[in-house]
């Protein structure tokens, strides 16, 4: 099951602390959904704050995005830039 | 207040205008004559955007009256190439890809025209002195100062045939 | 689709870009060349306190002047609720921006828009202004970071509380957020180390110092159809904000790219732009607003200023043990500092198994900061890029071999979570090593310094349209301001692609009406998410072009080839007839089924990660404290150089701007928070005299996301130069300057102090 990873700070406003996760999902979009049910509001912080590194590649608004069975998946801070 | 009659060459056409006693050559040139090639990038002489050759010499024209332009001859970056014949600093811009906004460039032209015309073998030292009074914050001058010292060597080729 | 390792004909050659000559002789029309029949002067009124409530604004005067037509102030724009929104560059608030463009209630900085008015002539608007009485309270302000980090300091908003602190606090604040990036045993890390260094760096605000002040066009028909002439790096950007703020159908507005004179992340936000509108709506005149100079100091921009506080830990042998880094950026008025992206840039380059990175988001009476080239980076690199340095000297190592000891790699894990993958930091570590600049002999009180820098690059929404006109020439379309020659690396691409001359494709930036959403022009995002959308457009096209030669040889499209401009039969069918130029299919378009054209819309991912390594000599002045600069060569993984020149002068200008925020570039605030250097005489940025020739050395990594191999070049170059600067000072004068910028009086104090 890919192994979800959010920032301390997240945790502490969404998941009480929890900062590793197993979550079935092989798509960004069902991840955000899974997530979101088990921790209400995550999703929307997800959608509108953060970028997604799966297995090392950034992706940002892409619910299609794959995420495999072992998939490493990290959420941080949006990127823009100058 | 009343406008003030100028009668004056721009670009080696004669050309009058009227303007107000506080109007700056710059805000002349590109409110009232239409020549927005000058560009405004401070109005304090600083940024060199807004440079024009009078009677030789180069100028920022947002420090100079548009009145003060009576009598004058003035180029601008319009007068520069010859019909649709560039310049050969205009040409070495390209080639050098010596701007990336393009905002400095005419600016940059006209200062090292004057530059080329006073000074046909300018040393890379000499060629950045001459045109620090012209702020580029895209390109580091590199490509602005090779395409300056290209330019020059096809100048000088040119004379000598 | 790909195209790397594939023997290219355009790519990575040096054509002249098709906007040169507007450029060089003055014709190319950018914010304030734009005049409209009837057009009227919009001015804006600023405030000259630094934290102050508006308690009236009587317009009366100023309306009775002849030739004013209209004055505006908060009261004739939305009270927009908070929402936060990820919609340009950073998280930010409509409410705040809104705010930011006019000021309600409070003004927040020196500067700040309080009211506008619009007039005949510029003369007339310019003294219509002194005609808007205002009436403020003036209220105690903070300007300094840690200063607005105090338990005691005036607050500037109410109903600001820390976000990213539990439990969530019950007092106001400056501190808007706080955030935190752990790895590892930070502890555990430190009792490992044999040597510790322990540091603190600091920066000014500097300004993104675009030549071109903002300026804008704006016209309100009575229908309620807007258009929008402006400045910006990125039309789409201006329409969304506008519609936002102003409350307009986003199909009302029509807004095109002037051509823009430099932006480097200043020109991601709007502010003259709904102003104008407001104007235009109230006097029923279209409205011309461009700013002065001074009000792009005082209104615009500026990069936050910082305090970094770095510890590191290593082994004798250099091997990084432990990383903590504090970082405090200033926000100015309104949330929304890059602390973010600072913290995760801080240690990305390393290997570092035990860390800690903490940052805080602070407002302050200041601009609203903007972007600027990798925002939030290059503050944190100063700090640790410098504090390396230091460690490097203390375990008597060489900088270099102590970051390619560290370097992260494909399959390190970063501080701030993923795992590397493709990255090429050490190949330009690599090409450092191998360049002649790192073993040239250096003079007497010349010194050599050397720094990295990391940023992320970011794709996004792109759409791109590609027409083959009726003699077989190639119009590219795209929704991206060119804001530094983009659209010739656009026109590259799709005569690569289609196998056609440069020269036989000329590219567009279309207006929002003409052409899909596109993201802004920004996070070195258009030649690869852009680029990417022309290069699938003109595949598209190429795959029509194989199907017309088809109904023309009346066989299958399959067993049609298309390589150097001509459809070929292929297969079974191979010589069995005259290859088709592009031309020859074009002209027959109207036969085989008409025009031939097609369009991509695309959200690019995978931008690919940006390294670079700079190389420094300075030469320090004893007597002056001046700093010469020598030498420079900067050296970067630019995945694929489209238009080499232009990747050049992508680093030979960042290192510029990262030479100027090194030497000279500073806000100076006067004791009642008014900004005393508001002009390019008194804010110093580099002139052509202060700099040597820039060698921009290009490594190529390709990165696999794009159909060339391209990575973002344009922010990582302005990452390394503060810290190669500061590394090369110590080098050369034996003194180590940890505050920003390092002019010549604070050189000489430290040499002073020195010499004791």
């Amino acid at each position: 099951m890919p192994h979800v990873v959010i920032s301390g700070d997240i945790s502490r406003r969404f998941t009480g602390g929890e900062r590793e996760f197993d979550v079935e999902a092989t798509t960004f979009r069902r991840l955000i959904l899974e997530l979101d049910r088990r921790f209400p509001g995550l999703g929307r912080q997800i959608e509108e704050g953060m970028a997604v590194a799966i297995d090392g590649e950034i992706f940002q608004d892409a619910y299609a995005a794959p995420i495999g069975e072992k998939s490493e998946v990290y959420l941080i801070p949006r990127i823009g830039g100058g | 207040m009343s406008k003030i009659h100028v009668s004056t060459v721009i670009n080696d056409d004669p050309v009058e205008y009227l303007c107000e006693p506080q109007q700056s050559l710059l805000d002349v040139l590109r409110d009232e004559l239409n020549l927005t090639g000058s560009k405004e990038g401070c109005g304090s002489g600083d940024c060199g955007a807004c440079t024009v050759i009078v009677d030789g010499r180069i100028v920022c024209s947002c420090l100079m009256l548009g009145a003060e332009a009576e009598g004058r001859k003035i180029t601008t970056v319009e007068g520069i190439a010859t019909g649709d014949k560039l310049h050969p600093v205009q040409q070495k811009f390209l080639e050098h890809a010596a701007l990336q906004c393009g905002f400095c460039t005419p600016g940059f032209i006209v200062a090292a025209k004057a530059l080329l015309d006073e000074n046909p073998n300018p040393s890379e030292e000499e060629a950045r002195y001459w045109l620090a009074g012209n702020l580029c914050r895209c390109t580091g001058y590199d490509k602005i100062v090779r395409a300056v010292l290209d330019a020059a060597e096809v100048m000088r080729a040119e004379a000598a045939e | 689709m790909t195209f790397i390792g594939k023997d290219l004909k355009v790519v990575g050659t040096r054509p002249i870009r098709p906007d040169g000559v507007d450029k060089v002789t003055g014709r190319a029309n950018f914010g304030a060349d734009m005049t409209v029949p009837g057009m009227i002067w919009g001015k804006i009124k600023r405030s000259p306190h630094a934290h102050a409530r508006i308690l009236r604004i009587d317009a009366e005067k100023a309306l009775r002047l002849p030739g004013v037509k209209a004055v505006v102030t908060a009261a004739d724009f939305p009270n927009i609720a908070a929402e936060e929104a990820f919609a340009g560059e950073a998280i930010m608030d409509f409410r705040d921006l809104s705010r930011n463009c006019m000021a309600r209630d409070k003004a927040l900085y020196d500067g700040h828009a309080v009211a506008a008015v619009a007039a005949s002539t510029p003369a007339i608007a310019e003294a219509a202004l002194e005609l808007i009485d205002v009436e403020y309270e003036v209220l105690p302000f903070v300007i300094d970071v840690e200063k607005a980090m105090a338990a005691d300091a005036p607050l500037l908003h109410g109903e600001l509380f820390t976000q990213g602190i539990e439990p969530k606090p019950t007092a106001p604040s400056n501190i808007a957020k706080r955030i935190n990036f752990t790895k590892g045993d930070i502890e555990k890390g430190f009792r490992e180390a044999d040597v510790v260094i322990e540091r603190r760096y600091t920066t000014r605000p500097v300004h993104q110092g675009y030549i071109e002040p903002h300026a804008c066009v704006a016209t309100v028909a009575a229908d309620g159809q807007c258009s929008i002439w402006s400045s910006s790096q990125g039309h789409f950007m201006v329409r969304q904000y506008c519609a936002h703020l102003l409350g307009i159908d986003i199909a009302n507005i029509r807004a095109a790219a002037a051509e823009i004179g430099g932006g480097f992340g200043g020109k991601t936000l709007i502010y003259v732009e709904p102003v104008a509108l407001a104007l235009a709506k109230k006097s029923g005149h279209s409205v011309k607003i461009v700013m002065t100079r001074e009000e792009v100091f005082r209104g615009t921009g500026p990069a936050a200023g910082s305090v970094i506080e770095v510890k590191l830990g290593a082994k004798k042998d250099g091997r990084l043990t432990a990383a903590e880094v504090t970082l405090k950026y200033q926000a100015g008025a309104f949330p929304g500092s890059p602390v973010g992206p600072g913290c995760m840039c801080a240690l990305a380059m390393y290997d570092v198994p035990n860390a800690n990175v903490t940052g805080y988001d602070v407002v302050c009476n200041r601009p609203k900061v903007a972007a600027y080239r990798a925002p939030g980076a290059p503050n944190a690199s100063w700090g640790v890029e410098s504090c390396l340095d230091e460690l490097a000297l203390a375990l008597g190592l060489d900088p270099l071999s102590l970051r390619e000891k560290n370097a992260a790699k494909d399959g390190v894990k970063a501080v701030h979570g993923p795992t590397w993958q493709n990255i090429g930091y050490a190949e330009t570590l690599a090409a450092a090593k191998a360049h002649p600049h790192w073993r040239a002999p250096l003079g007497a009180g010349q010194g050599r310094g050397i720094a990295s820098g990391f940023w992320f690059n970011i794709g996004g929404e792109s759409t791109a349209s590609v027409h083959v006109n009726e003699d077989g020439t190639v119009v590219v379309a795209t929704g991206s301001p060119d804001i530094g020659g983009s659209r010739v690396s656009m026109a590259m691409m799709v005569a690569e692609v289609l196998g056609v001359a440069v020269e036989r494709v000329r590219p567009i930036v279309a207006d929002t009406s003409s052409i899909g959403y596109t993201f802004l022009t920004g996070g070195s995002r258009v030649t690869f998410a852009t680029g990417m959308a022309a290069t699938e457009a003109a595949s598209r096209v190429v795959d029509e072009l194989k199907k017309r030669a088809a109904v023309i040889w009346e066989i299958s499209p399959e067993a049609v080839e298309w390589r150097d401009g001509m459809a070929y039969p292929a297969g079974q069918n191979a010589g069995a007839f005259e290859p088709l130029p592009l031309a020859e299919i074009a002209f027959r378009s109207a036969r085989t089924g008409g025009p031939i054209s097609a369009e991509a819309a695309i959200n690019a991912q995978g931008p690919g990660a940006g390294f670079g390594t700079h190389i420094c000599d300075v030469e320090v002045d004893k007597e002056t404290g001046a700093v010469k600069i020598l030498r420079y060569t900067a050296i970067q993984d630019v995945g694929r150089a489209i238009h080499p020149a232009y990747v050049e002068g992508q680093l030979q200008g960042g290192v510029t701007q990262g030479v100027g925020w090194a030497l000279n570039e500073e806000y100076i605030y006067d004791k009642d928070g008014r900004l005393e250097n508001p002009g390019f005489l008194d804010y110093r940025i580099p002139v052509a005299s202060d700099l040597p020739m820039i060698d921009a050395v290009l490594v190529e990594v390709p990165n696999p996301r794009h159909p060339f191999g391209v990575r973002g070049v344009g922010e990582v170059p302005i990452i390394p130069p503060t810290a190669a600067v500061a590394n090369a000072i110590y080098r050369a004068a034996g003194v180590r300057l940890r505050d920003l910028p390092m002019s010549p009086p604070k050189v000489l104090a430290a040499i002073d102090e020195e010499k004791g």
